[in-house]
Protein backbone atom coordinates (compact mmCIF):
# COMPACT_ATOMS: atom_id res chain seq x y z
CA UNK A 1 0.00 0.00 0.00
CA UNK A 2 1.17 3.52 -0.48
CA UNK A 3 -0.74 7.01 -0.13
CA UNK A 4 -1.36 9.60 -2.63
CA UNK A 5 -3.03 13.07 -1.17
CA UNK A 6 -5.18 14.48 -3.97
CA UNK A 7 -5.94 18.38 -3.28
CA UNK A 8 -8.93 20.00 -4.80
CA UNK A 9 -9.22 23.53 -5.99
CA UNK A 10 -11.21 24.31 -2.83
CA UNK A 11 -8.04 23.38 -0.90
CA UNK A 12 -9.96 20.55 0.81
CA UNK A 13 -7.29 17.54 1.04
CA UNK A 14 -8.14 13.87 0.76
CA UNK A 15 -5.61 11.08 1.69
CA UNK A 16 -5.95 8.02 0.31
CA UNK A 17 -4.28 4.22 0.59
CA UNK A 18 -4.12 2.27 -1.87
CA UNK A 19 -2.55 -1.03 -3.53
CA UNK A 20 0.53 -0.69 -5.52
CA UNK A 21 -0.63 -0.61 -9.20
CA UNK A 22 -3.38 1.06 -8.86
CA UNK A 23 -4.07 4.27 -11.20
CA UNK A 24 -4.43 7.32 -9.32
CA UNK A 25 -8.02 8.01 -11.10
CA UNK A 26 -8.84 4.73 -9.68
CA UNK A 27 -7.37 5.36 -6.39
CA UNK A 28 -9.60 8.51 -6.43
CA UNK A 29 -12.91 7.06 -7.95
CA UNK A 30 -12.87 4.31 -6.14
CA UNK A 31 -12.62 6.15 -2.82
CA UNK A 32 -14.98 8.73 -2.97
CA UNK A 33 -12.73 11.67 -3.73
CA UNK A 34 -14.75 14.57 -5.58
CA UNK A 35 -13.17 16.08 -8.76
CA UNK A 36 -12.31 13.17 -10.87
CA UNK A 37 -14.33 11.77 -13.57
CA UNK A 38 -12.74 9.29 -15.25
CA UNK A 39 -15.30 8.89 -17.85
CA UNK A 40 -13.42 6.49 -20.01
CA UNK A 41 -12.42 4.04 -17.23
CA UNK A 42 -8.75 4.51 -17.39
CA UNK A 43 -8.07 4.28 -21.52
CA UNK A 44 -6.50 8.09 -21.60
CA UNK A 45 -9.63 9.04 -23.76
CA UNK A 46 -11.30 11.80 -22.19
CA UNK A 47 -9.36 13.75 -20.08
CA UNK A 48 -11.44 13.88 -16.78
CA UNK A 49 -8.83 12.80 -14.95
CA UNK A 50 -6.77 15.80 -15.26
CA UNK A 51 -4.50 16.82 -12.32
CA UNK A 52 -1.69 18.31 -11.28
CA UNK A 53 1.75 17.14 -9.77
CA UNK A 54 4.09 19.32 -8.66
CA UNK A 55 7.72 19.59 -10.27
CA UNK A 56 9.39 17.42 -7.24
CA UNK A 57 7.49 14.59 -7.79
CA UNK A 58 7.73 14.54 -11.52
CA UNK A 59 10.75 12.97 -11.71
CA UNK A 60 9.40 10.07 -10.56
CA UNK A 61 5.97 10.11 -11.80
CA UNK A 62 7.40 10.38 -15.66
CA UNK A 63 6.15 12.53 -18.32
CA UNK A 64 2.79 12.71 -20.60
CA UNK A 65 2.85 10.42 -23.29
CA UNK A 66 2.15 11.22 -26.50
CA UNK A 67 -1.05 10.16 -26.09
CA UNK A 68 -2.10 11.95 -23.12
CA UNK A 69 -0.14 15.19 -24.42
CA UNK A 70 -3.10 14.89 -27.23
CA UNK A 71 -5.90 14.44 -24.75
CA UNK A 72 -4.32 17.35 -22.75
CA UNK A 73 -4.55 19.53 -25.53
CA UNK A 74 -8.58 20.04 -24.79
CA UNK A 75 -8.50 20.01 -20.75
CA UNK A 76 -9.64 23.30 -19.17
CA UNK A 77 -6.62 25.05 -17.33
CA UNK A 78 -3.76 23.32 -18.76
CA UNK A 79 -0.54 23.93 -17.20
CA UNK A 80 3.09 22.60 -17.63
CA UNK A 81 2.63 20.09 -14.63
CA UNK A 82 -0.53 18.52 -15.78
CA UNK A 83 -0.97 14.99 -16.35
CA UNK A 84 -4.20 12.60 -16.52
CA UNK A 85 -4.82 10.71 -13.11
CA UNK A 86 -5.06 7.16 -15.07
CA UNK A 87 -1.13 6.99 -16.54
CA UNK A 88 0.27 7.36 -13.00
CA UNK A 89 0.34 4.22 -11.42
CA UNK A 90 1.16 3.84 -7.50
CA UNK A 91 3.72 2.52 -6.49
CA UNK A 92 6.38 1.93 -3.54
CA UNK A 93 8.91 5.05 -4.86
CA UNK A 94 5.79 6.89 -4.79
CA UNK A 95 4.02 6.78 -1.36
CA UNK A 96 3.15 9.99 -0.28
CA UNK A 97 2.86 11.39 -2.96
CA UNK A 98 0.58 14.79 -3.66
CA UNK A 99 -1.26 16.23 -6.36
CA UNK A 100 -3.68 18.87 -6.77
CA UNK A 101 -7.06 19.08 -9.00
CA UNK A 102 -8.23 21.59 -11.28
CA UNK A 103 -11.71 23.40 -10.50
CA UNK A 104 -13.47 21.10 -12.76
CA UNK A 105 -12.50 18.27 -15.13
CA UNK A 106 -14.08 20.48 -18.01
CA UNK B 1 -48.45 6.41 -11.41
CA UNK B 2 -49.71 4.58 -14.47
CA UNK B 3 -49.06 5.52 -18.40
CA UNK B 4 -51.46 5.20 -21.32
CA UNK B 5 -48.41 4.08 -23.53
CA UNK B 6 -47.78 0.31 -23.32
CA UNK B 7 -45.05 -1.32 -25.86
CA UNK B 8 -47.42 -4.18 -27.46
CA UNK B 9 -44.28 -5.77 -28.21
CA UNK B 10 -40.20 -6.40 -27.77
CA UNK B 11 -38.58 -5.05 -30.48
CA UNK B 12 -35.55 -7.58 -29.81
CA UNK B 13 -37.28 -10.78 -29.90
CA UNK B 14 -39.83 -9.73 -32.64
CA UNK B 15 -36.65 -8.57 -34.79
CA UNK B 16 -34.85 -11.71 -33.72
CA UNK B 17 -35.90 -14.31 -36.10
CA UNK B 18 -34.86 -12.26 -39.06
CA UNK B 19 -31.60 -11.50 -37.62
CA UNK B 20 -30.26 -14.64 -36.60
CA UNK B 21 -31.90 -16.30 -39.78
CA UNK B 22 -29.72 -14.31 -42.76
CA UNK B 23 -26.77 -15.20 -43.82
CA UNK B 24 -24.16 -13.26 -41.49
CA UNK B 25 -22.38 -11.63 -44.36
CA UNK B 26 -25.61 -9.96 -45.84
CA UNK B 27 -26.30 -8.25 -42.58
CA UNK B 28 -25.99 -4.49 -43.82
CA UNK B 29 -26.64 -1.84 -40.29
CA UNK B 30 -26.51 1.15 -43.37
CA UNK B 31 -29.98 0.07 -43.74
CA UNK B 32 -32.25 2.74 -43.06
CA UNK B 33 -35.53 0.09 -42.60
CA UNK B 34 -33.31 -1.02 -39.20
CA UNK B 35 -33.47 2.52 -38.08
CA UNK B 36 -37.14 3.12 -38.66
CA UNK B 37 -37.97 -0.25 -37.74
CA UNK B 38 -36.02 -0.11 -34.28
CA UNK B 39 -34.98 -3.64 -35.24
CA UNK B 40 -31.19 -2.75 -35.44
CA UNK B 41 -30.67 -4.01 -31.92
CA UNK B 42 -31.19 -8.07 -32.71
CA UNK B 43 -28.72 -7.53 -35.74
CA UNK B 44 -25.88 -5.60 -33.29
CA UNK B 45 -26.53 -8.90 -30.73
CA UNK B 46 -25.85 -11.47 -33.46
CA UNK B 47 -22.99 -9.37 -34.68
CA UNK B 48 -21.13 -8.84 -31.13
CA UNK B 49 -21.59 -12.51 -30.45
CA UNK B 50 -20.53 -14.09 -33.78
CA UNK B 51 -18.56 -11.07 -35.86
CA UNK B 52 -17.29 -8.36 -33.81
CA UNK B 53 -15.77 -7.31 -36.61
CA UNK B 54 -17.69 -7.82 -39.37
CA UNK B 55 -17.08 -6.96 -43.55
CA UNK B 56 -20.22 -5.91 -45.50
CA UNK B 57 -18.94 -6.25 -49.01
CA UNK B 58 -22.26 -4.31 -50.08
CA UNK B 59 -23.41 -1.84 -47.80
CA UNK B 60 -25.61 0.92 -49.15
CA UNK B 61 -22.52 3.58 -49.17
CA UNK B 62 -20.43 0.59 -50.05
CA UNK B 63 -17.92 -2.16 -48.38
CA UNK B 64 -16.99 -1.35 -44.85
CA UNK B 65 -16.31 -2.92 -41.55
CA UNK B 66 -18.73 -2.82 -38.66
CA UNK B 67 -16.75 -2.57 -35.10
CA UNK B 68 -19.74 -3.32 -32.89
CA UNK B 69 -17.82 -4.36 -28.90
CA UNK B 70 -17.41 -1.77 -26.44
CA UNK B 71 -13.45 -2.20 -26.34
CA UNK B 72 -12.89 -2.79 -30.04
CA UNK B 73 -14.64 0.60 -30.24
CA UNK B 74 -12.28 2.01 -27.82
CA UNK B 75 -9.07 0.81 -29.74
CA UNK B 76 -10.32 2.59 -32.65
CA UNK B 77 -11.19 6.13 -31.11
CA UNK B 78 -8.08 6.02 -29.52
CA UNK B 79 -6.02 5.08 -32.38
CA UNK B 80 -6.23 8.44 -34.57
CA UNK B 81 -2.88 7.46 -35.88
CA UNK B 82 -4.41 4.67 -38.08
CA UNK B 83 -7.93 5.46 -38.40
CA UNK B 84 -8.48 8.88 -40.13
CA UNK B 85 -11.29 10.85 -39.67
CA UNK B 86 -10.03 13.23 -43.10
CA UNK B 87 -12.94 14.21 -45.05
CA UNK B 88 -10.69 14.00 -47.95
CA UNK B 89 -10.76 9.80 -47.20
CA UNK B 90 -15.18 10.05 -46.47
CA UNK B 91 -15.24 11.80 -43.06
CA UNK B 92 -17.08 10.81 -40.00
CA UNK B 93 -19.76 9.31 -41.28
CA UNK B 94 -20.77 5.90 -43.20
CA UNK B 95 -21.70 7.82 -46.31
CA UNK B 96 -18.64 9.38 -47.51
CA UNK B 97 -18.83 13.16 -47.82
CA UNK B 98 -19.68 14.00 -51.36
CA UNK B 99 -15.94 14.66 -52.54
CA UNK B 100 -17.10 17.97 -55.31
CA UNK B 101 -18.86 19.48 -51.75
CA UNK B 102 -16.37 19.23 -49.30
CA UNK B 103 -17.26 20.59 -45.79
CA UNK B 104 -14.25 20.77 -44.12
CA UNK B 105 -14.68 20.94 -40.10
CA UNK B 106 -12.94 20.22 -37.20
CA UNK B 107 -14.46 16.54 -36.50
CA UNK B 108 -13.47 15.35 -40.16
CA UNK B 109 -9.69 16.80 -39.55
CA UNK B 110 -6.34 14.97 -38.11
CA UNK B 111 -4.08 16.61 -36.11
CA UNK B 112 -2.18 18.73 -36.02
CA UNK B 113 -5.35 21.00 -37.81
CA UNK B 114 -7.97 19.15 -35.97
CA UNK B 115 -6.91 20.42 -33.03
CA UNK B 116 -6.22 24.41 -33.32
CA UNK B 117 -9.71 24.52 -34.65
CA UNK B 118 -11.12 22.68 -31.93
CA UNK B 119 -9.28 24.75 -29.45
CA UNK B 120 -10.95 27.53 -30.90
CA UNK B 121 -14.27 27.21 -30.06
CA UNK B 122 -14.05 24.95 -26.81
CA UNK B 123 -14.15 27.66 -24.17
CA UNK B 124 -17.35 28.45 -25.09
CA UNK B 125 -18.04 24.87 -23.41
CA UNK B 126 -15.31 25.98 -20.37
CA UNK B 127 -17.11 25.40 -16.76
CA UNK B 128 -16.76 29.47 -15.92
CA UNK B 129 -19.16 29.63 -19.41
CA UNK B 130 -20.96 26.51 -18.33
CA UNK B 131 -22.41 28.56 -15.32
CA UNK B 132 -23.89 31.52 -17.40
CA UNK B 133 -25.28 29.39 -19.70
CA UNK B 134 -27.28 27.34 -16.94
CA UNK B 135 -29.15 30.52 -16.16
CA UNK B 136 -30.10 31.67 -19.26
CA UNK B 137 -31.14 27.91 -20.55
CA UNK B 138 -33.16 27.35 -17.79
CA UNK B 139 -35.31 30.74 -17.83
CA UNK B 140 -35.92 29.82 -21.47
CA UNK B 141 -36.89 26.34 -20.61
CA UNK B 142 -39.08 26.99 -17.87
CA UNK B 143 -41.02 29.42 -20.42
CA UNK B 144 -41.19 26.28 -22.67
CA UNK B 145 -42.57 24.11 -19.97
CA UNK B 146 -45.21 27.22 -19.28
CA UNK B 147 -46.29 26.87 -22.20
CA UNK B 148 -47.61 23.86 -22.27
CA UNK B 149 -50.98 22.52 -23.37
CA UNK B 150 -52.64 20.51 -20.59
CA UNK B 151 -54.37 17.49 -20.80
CA UNK B 152 -54.72 17.72 -24.88
CA UNK B 153 -52.38 15.57 -27.01
CA UNK B 154 -49.04 17.28 -28.62
CA UNK B 155 -46.21 16.39 -30.19
CA UNK B 156 -42.91 16.32 -27.93
CA UNK B 157 -40.66 16.60 -30.62
CA UNK B 158 -41.52 20.08 -31.59
CA UNK B 159 -42.83 21.32 -28.66
CA UNK B 160 -40.28 20.43 -26.41
CA UNK B 161 -36.92 18.89 -27.94
CA UNK B 162 -36.73 21.28 -31.13
CA UNK B 163 -37.28 24.20 -29.74
CA UNK B 164 -34.76 23.89 -26.73
CA UNK B 165 -32.23 22.62 -28.67
CA UNK B 166 -32.56 25.57 -31.09
CA UNK B 167 -33.46 27.60 -28.80
CA UNK B 168 -29.58 26.97 -26.98
CA UNK B 169 -27.98 27.11 -30.48
CA UNK B 170 -29.18 30.45 -31.01
CA UNK B 171 -27.68 31.40 -27.86
CA UNK B 172 -24.46 30.29 -28.50
CA UNK B 173 -24.24 32.02 -31.74
CA UNK B 174 -26.16 34.88 -30.47
CA UNK B 175 -27.90 34.10 -33.48
CA UNK B 176 -31.18 36.43 -34.72
CA UNK B 177 -33.68 35.34 -32.09
CA UNK B 178 -36.61 35.29 -35.20
CA UNK B 179 -34.96 33.19 -37.59
CA UNK B 180 -34.14 30.30 -35.20
CA UNK B 181 -35.82 27.85 -36.80
CA UNK B 182 -33.96 28.03 -39.76
CA UNK B 183 -30.45 26.61 -37.72
CA UNK B 184 -33.37 23.48 -37.19
CA UNK B 185 -33.46 23.27 -40.67
CA UNK B 186 -30.09 23.50 -41.35
CA UNK B 187 -28.85 20.84 -39.19
CA UNK B 188 -32.15 18.72 -40.54
CA UNK B 189 -30.48 19.72 -44.00
CA UNK B 190 -27.12 18.60 -43.29
CA UNK B 191 -27.84 15.28 -41.97
CA UNK B 192 -30.68 14.32 -44.19
CA UNK B 193 -30.03 11.41 -46.27
CA UNK B 194 -30.16 12.18 -50.40
CA UNK B 195 -31.75 8.52 -50.75
CA UNK B 196 -34.93 8.96 -48.61
CA UNK B 197 -37.92 10.23 -50.73
CA UNK B 198 -39.08 14.33 -49.58
CA UNK B 199 -35.55 14.68 -48.30
CA UNK B 200 -33.32 17.18 -50.77
CA UNK B 201 -31.48 16.01 -53.45
CA UNK B 202 -27.86 16.59 -53.66
CA UNK B 203 -28.28 19.94 -55.80
CA UNK B 204 -30.95 21.02 -53.27
CA UNK B 205 -29.01 20.21 -50.45
CA UNK B 206 -26.29 22.20 -51.45
CA UNK B 207 -28.12 25.03 -52.14
CA UNK B 208 -29.85 25.02 -48.55
CA UNK B 209 -26.52 24.88 -47.09
CA UNK B 210 -25.39 27.75 -49.54
CA UNK B 211 -28.14 29.71 -47.89
CA UNK B 212 -26.78 28.70 -44.38
CA UNK B 213 -23.27 30.30 -45.24
CA UNK B 214 -24.19 33.39 -47.11
CA UNK B 215 -26.29 34.18 -43.57
CA UNK B 216 -23.57 33.35 -41.60
CA UNK B 217 -21.25 35.46 -43.35
CA UNK B 218 -23.33 38.25 -42.85
CA UNK B 219 -23.25 37.75 -39.20
CA UNK B 220 -19.65 36.65 -39.23
CA UNK B 221 -19.43 40.57 -40.66
CA UNK B 222 -20.32 41.76 -38.43
CA UNK B 223 -18.98 40.30 -35.46
CA UNK B 224 -15.27 40.38 -37.26
CA UNK B 225 -15.74 44.19 -37.08
CA UNK B 226 -16.89 44.12 -33.51
CA UNK B 227 -14.66 43.83 -30.44
CA UNK B 228 -14.79 39.75 -29.28
CA UNK B 229 -17.36 38.30 -27.13
CA UNK B 230 -18.61 35.55 -25.96
CA UNK B 231 -20.39 33.59 -29.05
CA UNK B 232 -19.07 30.84 -31.36
CA UNK B 233 -19.07 32.99 -34.07
CA UNK B 234 -16.97 35.61 -32.84
CA UNK B 235 -14.79 33.41 -30.78
CA UNK B 236 -13.84 31.86 -34.63
CA UNK B 237 -13.71 35.78 -35.82
CA UNK B 238 -11.40 36.20 -33.88
CA UNK B 239 -9.38 33.13 -32.70
CA UNK B 240 -5.91 33.39 -34.91
CA UNK B 241 -6.79 29.43 -35.53
CA UNK B 242 -9.90 30.19 -37.21
CA UNK B 243 -10.60 33.57 -38.55
CA UNK B 244 -8.39 33.39 -41.68
CA UNK B 245 -11.03 30.03 -42.86
CA UNK B 246 -11.75 29.84 -46.44
CA UNK B 247 -15.84 29.90 -46.51
CA UNK B 248 -15.98 26.25 -47.38
CA UNK B 249 -14.22 25.75 -44.05
CA UNK B 250 -16.18 28.35 -42.14
CA UNK B 251 -19.64 26.01 -43.31
CA UNK B 252 -17.77 23.09 -42.11
CA UNK B 253 -17.50 24.14 -38.77
CA UNK B 254 -20.96 25.60 -38.76
CA UNK B 255 -22.64 22.88 -39.66
CA UNK B 256 -20.39 20.36 -37.40
CA UNK B 257 -21.44 22.90 -34.23
CA UNK B 258 -25.22 23.18 -35.42
CA UNK B 259 -25.68 19.31 -35.58
CA UNK B 260 -23.88 18.77 -32.83
CA UNK B 261 -25.45 20.80 -30.71
CA UNK B 262 -28.91 20.34 -32.38
CA UNK B 263 -29.48 16.68 -33.25
CA UNK B 264 -28.28 14.76 -30.44
CA UNK B 265 -30.04 16.96 -27.62
CA UNK B 266 -32.78 16.85 -29.40
CA UNK B 267 -33.04 13.39 -29.56
CA UNK B 268 -31.64 12.52 -25.67
CA UNK B 269 -34.80 14.61 -24.62
CA UNK B 270 -37.49 12.94 -26.50
CA UNK B 271 -35.56 9.34 -25.33
CA UNK B 272 -35.55 10.19 -21.94
CA UNK B 273 -39.26 10.82 -21.46
CA UNK B 274 -39.87 7.55 -23.60
CA UNK B 275 -37.99 5.30 -21.69
CA UNK B 276 -39.11 6.57 -18.53
CA UNK B 277 -42.68 5.74 -20.09
CA UNK B 278 -41.70 2.08 -21.45
CA UNK B 279 -40.06 1.90 -17.51
CA UNK B 280 -43.02 2.91 -14.94
CA UNK B 281 -40.58 1.34 -11.98
CA UNK B 282 -37.84 3.52 -12.71
CA UNK B 283 -40.30 6.35 -13.41
CA UNK B 284 -41.50 5.98 -10.02
CA UNK B 285 -38.03 5.97 -8.33
CA UNK B 286 -37.12 9.21 -10.24
CA UNK B 287 -40.11 10.94 -9.09
CA UNK B 288 -39.42 9.37 -5.06
CA UNK B 289 -35.76 10.85 -5.63
CA UNK B 290 -35.46 13.44 -8.24
CA UNK B 291 -31.84 13.96 -6.96
CA UNK B 292 -31.43 10.55 -9.18
CA UNK B 293 -31.66 13.05 -12.13
CA UNK B 294 -27.76 13.36 -11.57
CA UNK B 295 -27.08 9.53 -12.68
CA UNK B 296 -29.98 9.69 -15.14
CA UNK B 297 -29.43 11.60 -17.61
CA UNK B 298 -25.80 9.79 -18.63
CA UNK B 299 -27.86 6.90 -18.39
CA UNK B 300 -30.48 8.38 -21.11
CA UNK B 301 -27.66 9.69 -23.40
CA UNK B 302 -26.04 5.79 -22.95
CA UNK B 303 -29.39 4.43 -23.55
CA UNK B 304 -30.32 6.79 -26.54
CA UNK B 305 -27.08 7.18 -28.27
CA UNK B 306 -28.31 9.85 -30.37
CA UNK B 307 -25.71 9.26 -32.95
CA UNK B 308 -25.50 5.75 -33.87
CA UNK B 309 -22.07 5.41 -35.05
CA UNK B 310 -18.94 7.12 -35.94
CA UNK B 311 -16.53 6.10 -39.12
CA UNK B 312 -12.55 6.21 -39.50
CA UNK B 313 -10.81 5.01 -42.81
CA UNK B 314 -7.70 2.99 -41.82
CA UNK B 315 -4.30 4.27 -43.00
CA UNK B 316 -2.30 1.67 -43.21
CA UNK B 317 -3.08 -2.40 -42.84
CA UNK B 318 -3.92 -3.15 -39.19
CA UNK B 319 -5.32 -6.01 -37.61
CA UNK B 320 -9.01 -5.15 -35.37
CA UNK B 321 -10.03 -8.17 -33.06
CA UNK B 322 -8.29 -10.74 -35.05
CA UNK B 323 -9.52 -9.25 -38.68
CA UNK B 324 -7.36 -8.43 -40.91
CA UNK B 325 -7.91 -4.17 -42.28
CA UNK B 326 -6.42 -3.28 -45.48
CA UNK B 327 -5.00 0.56 -45.60
CA UNK B 328 -7.93 2.16 -47.51
CA UNK B 329 -11.08 0.60 -45.82
CA UNK B 330 -13.67 2.26 -43.90
CA UNK B 331 -14.31 1.56 -40.59
CA UNK B 332 -17.87 2.41 -38.88
CA UNK B 333 -17.76 2.44 -34.91
CA UNK B 334 -21.00 1.12 -34.21
CA UNK B 335 -21.86 3.35 -30.16
CA UNK B 336 -24.89 1.99 -30.02
CA UNK B 337 -24.08 -1.35 -30.26
CA UNK B 338 -21.11 -0.88 -27.94
CA UNK B 339 -23.31 0.77 -25.16
CA UNK B 340 -25.31 -2.82 -25.20
CA UNK B 341 -21.93 -5.02 -24.95
CA UNK B 342 -22.64 -6.89 -21.66
CA UNK B 343 -19.01 -7.65 -21.50
CA UNK B 344 -18.90 -3.96 -20.34
CA UNK B 345 -21.66 -2.54 -19.05
CA UNK B 346 -24.31 -4.56 -16.78
CA UNK B 347 -27.63 -5.43 -18.18
CA UNK B 348 -26.97 -3.01 -20.92
CA UNK B 349 -30.50 -3.57 -22.70
CA UNK B 350 -32.18 -2.27 -19.48
CA UNK B 351 -32.45 1.49 -18.80
CA UNK B 352 -31.55 1.65 -14.96
CA UNK B 353 -31.34 5.33 -13.89
CA UNK B 354 -29.01 4.77 -10.89
CA UNK B 355 -26.16 2.83 -12.01
CA UNK B 356 -22.74 3.25 -10.15
CA UNK B 357 -20.83 4.71 -13.15
CA UNK B 358 -23.33 6.02 -15.84
CA UNK B 359 -20.84 7.96 -18.49
CA UNK B 360 -19.23 4.57 -18.67
CA UNK B 361 -20.37 4.81 -22.26
CA UNK B 362 -19.55 5.47 -26.03
CA UNK B 363 -22.13 7.84 -27.33
CA UNK B 364 -19.88 10.89 -26.83
CA UNK B 365 -16.73 9.21 -28.31
CA UNK B 366 -13.37 8.67 -27.19
CA UNK B 367 -10.09 10.15 -27.58
CA UNK B 368 -9.40 13.34 -29.49
CA UNK B 369 -12.94 13.83 -30.95
CA UNK B 370 -14.80 12.95 -27.62
CA UNK B 371 -17.82 15.59 -28.21
CA UNK B 372 -16.69 18.81 -27.09
CA UNK B 373 -19.84 19.96 -25.27
CA UNK B 374 -21.07 16.96 -23.71
CA UNK B 375 -21.30 18.91 -20.68
CA UNK B 376 -23.49 20.88 -22.20
CA UNK B 377 -25.76 18.27 -22.81
CA UNK B 378 -26.01 17.33 -19.84
CA UNK B 379 -26.42 20.19 -18.22
CA UNK B 380 -29.37 20.80 -20.54
CA UNK B 381 -31.04 16.99 -20.15
CA UNK B 382 -30.70 17.90 -16.08
CA UNK B 383 -32.36 20.98 -16.52
CA UNK B 384 -34.86 19.99 -18.35
CA UNK B 385 -35.60 17.51 -16.22
CA UNK B 386 -35.69 19.55 -13.02
CA UNK B 387 -38.18 21.90 -14.17
CA UNK B 388 -40.26 18.92 -15.69
CA UNK B 389 -40.65 16.72 -12.03
CA UNK B 390 -41.44 20.59 -10.65
CA UNK B 391 -44.32 21.08 -12.97
CA UNK B 392 -46.03 17.63 -13.10
CA UNK B 393 -45.28 13.86 -11.72
CA UNK B 394 -46.16 12.27 -15.13
CA UNK B 395 -46.10 13.02 -18.93
CA UNK B 396 -47.47 10.33 -20.89
CA UNK B 397 -46.52 8.72 -23.72
CA UNK B 398 -49.40 8.25 -26.23
CA UNK B 399 -47.98 6.08 -28.71
CA UNK B 400 -44.68 4.62 -30.40
CA UNK B 401 -42.84 7.22 -31.31
CA UNK B 402 -41.84 7.72 -35.50
CA UNK B 403 -38.51 7.30 -35.81
CA UNK B 404 -35.80 9.37 -38.42
CA UNK B 405 -34.80 7.22 -41.42
CA UNK B 406 -30.84 7.48 -40.39
CA UNK B 407 -28.39 5.20 -39.68
CA UNK B 408 -26.44 7.93 -38.39
CA UNK B 409 -28.68 10.43 -36.13
CA UNK B 410 -30.46 8.17 -34.18
CA UNK B 411 -33.48 9.86 -33.63
CA UNK B 412 -37.40 10.39 -33.76
CA UNK B 413 -39.64 12.54 -35.74
CA UNK B 414 -42.50 12.42 -33.80
CA UNK B 415 -43.65 11.56 -30.26
CA UNK B 416 -47.37 12.13 -29.29
CA UNK B 417 -47.83 13.15 -25.29
CA UNK B 418 -50.58 14.10 -22.84
CA UNK B 419 -49.55 16.01 -19.17
CA UNK B 420 -52.59 14.70 -17.50
CA UNK B 421 -54.13 17.50 -15.55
Amino acid sequence: MSRVTFIEASGAEHSVDVADGTSLMEAAVSNGVPGIDGDCGGNCACATCHIYVDARWAAKTGEQTEMEHAMLEFAEGVEPTSRLGCQIHMSHALDGLVVRMPAAQH
Amino acid sequence: MATAFKPTEDPLDAARAAAYAMPIEDIDMTDNDLWTSNTHWAYFERLRKEAPVHYCANGRFGPYWSVTKYKDIMQVDTNHGVFSSDAHLGGITARDMDQDFILPMFIAMDPPKHDVQRKAVSPIVAPANLAVLEVLIRERAQKIFNELPINEPFDWVDRVSIELTTQMLATLFDFPWEDRRKLTFWSDTATAGEEVPGNPNKQEREAILLECLMYFTKLWNERVNAPPAGDLISMMAHDPATRNMAPMEYLGNLILLIVGGNDTTRNSITGGLLFLNENPREYQKLRDNPALIETMVPEIVRYQTPLAHMRRTALQDTVLGGQQIKKGDRVIMWYVSGNRDEEVIERPNEFIIDRARPRQHLSFGFGIHRCVGNRLAEMQLKIVWEEILKRWPLIEVLEAPERVPSAFVKGYQKLMVRIPS
